[in-house]
């Protein structure tokens, strides 16, 4: 029953992936493409989370964590960009 | 007993995936950017909230012991969320909205703090109606 479930999840993951990389592609302002960037990286997380399930090991979840730090870390950069023209000052 | 927590390890793992769908499908539907930033915070919280519930209890059911170490990553994301829409939305509003016509004026003798000048120094870009005294 967990095996159905997972791969309806990947389903909903990857199709809403594929949903922000056309946002990424068409999105009108530059705040949307960054709001893009930002849902996929937390789309990525809910993957690996995924994955990690379906092959039993809690490898996945040091990655996820990863991905969750340098996600927002990213965000926040290219936010400061937009802002400052500057990320660090 | 085995079969009960399978089932609500099923049903969190769906709920999950929906609500990852429901949010990305809401950056595609709204209309403009403001209200995008409403739609990906069901992903972040319901939909990755509910999956790592279920990895925390699928580890628990397959190797017996149980860890909330997948708790720090919904404790993370539900700490940097407010951080992100905040930043996004000042990127926005720098680049696209007119500080003099439709933002209100802020009462205090600085403007809008994204609207404020790298330097102190320097003058402000757009000083908009400041008191005179």
């Amino acid at each position: 029953m967990i095996e159905y479930a997972l791969n309806f999840a990947f389903v909903c993951a990857g199709l809403a992936l594929l949903i922000n990389l056309w946002r990424l592609s068409f999105g009108p302002t530059i705040a949307d493409r960054v709001l893009a960037v930002d849902t996929m990286a937390i789309n990525g997380i809910a993957l690996l989370v995924l994955y990690g399930i379906g092959r039993a090991t809690s490898m996945y979840f040091e990655a996820a964590l990863l991905f969750a730090m340098v996600g927002f870390v990213s965000t926040v950069a290219y936010c400061k960009f937009v802002l400052r023209g500057d990320i660090i000052e | 007993m085995e079969f009960v927590v399978e089932l609500v390890i099923s049903v969190l793992i769906v709920i999950g995936g929906l609500f990852t769908l429901i949010g990305s499908f809401g950056l595609v539907k709204l209309p403009n950017l403001l209200m995008r930033l409403h739609a990906p915070t069901k992903a972040t919280t319901v939909g990755v909230g509910a999956i790592l519930i279920a990895s925390m209890l699928f580890f628990w059911i397959e190797r017996g012991t149980f860890t909330i170490h997948e708790l720090l990553i919904t404790i993370f994301l539900f700490l940097t969320a407010p951080i992100t829409a905040n930043l996004i939305g000042k990127a926005y509003l720098l680049r696209h909205i007119d500080p003099k016509d439709e933002l209100p004026h802020t009462g205090e003798s600085e403007g809008w703090a994204t609207f404020d000048p790298r330097n102190p120094e320097e003058p402000p870009k757009d000083p908009g109606k400041l008191p005179q005294d």
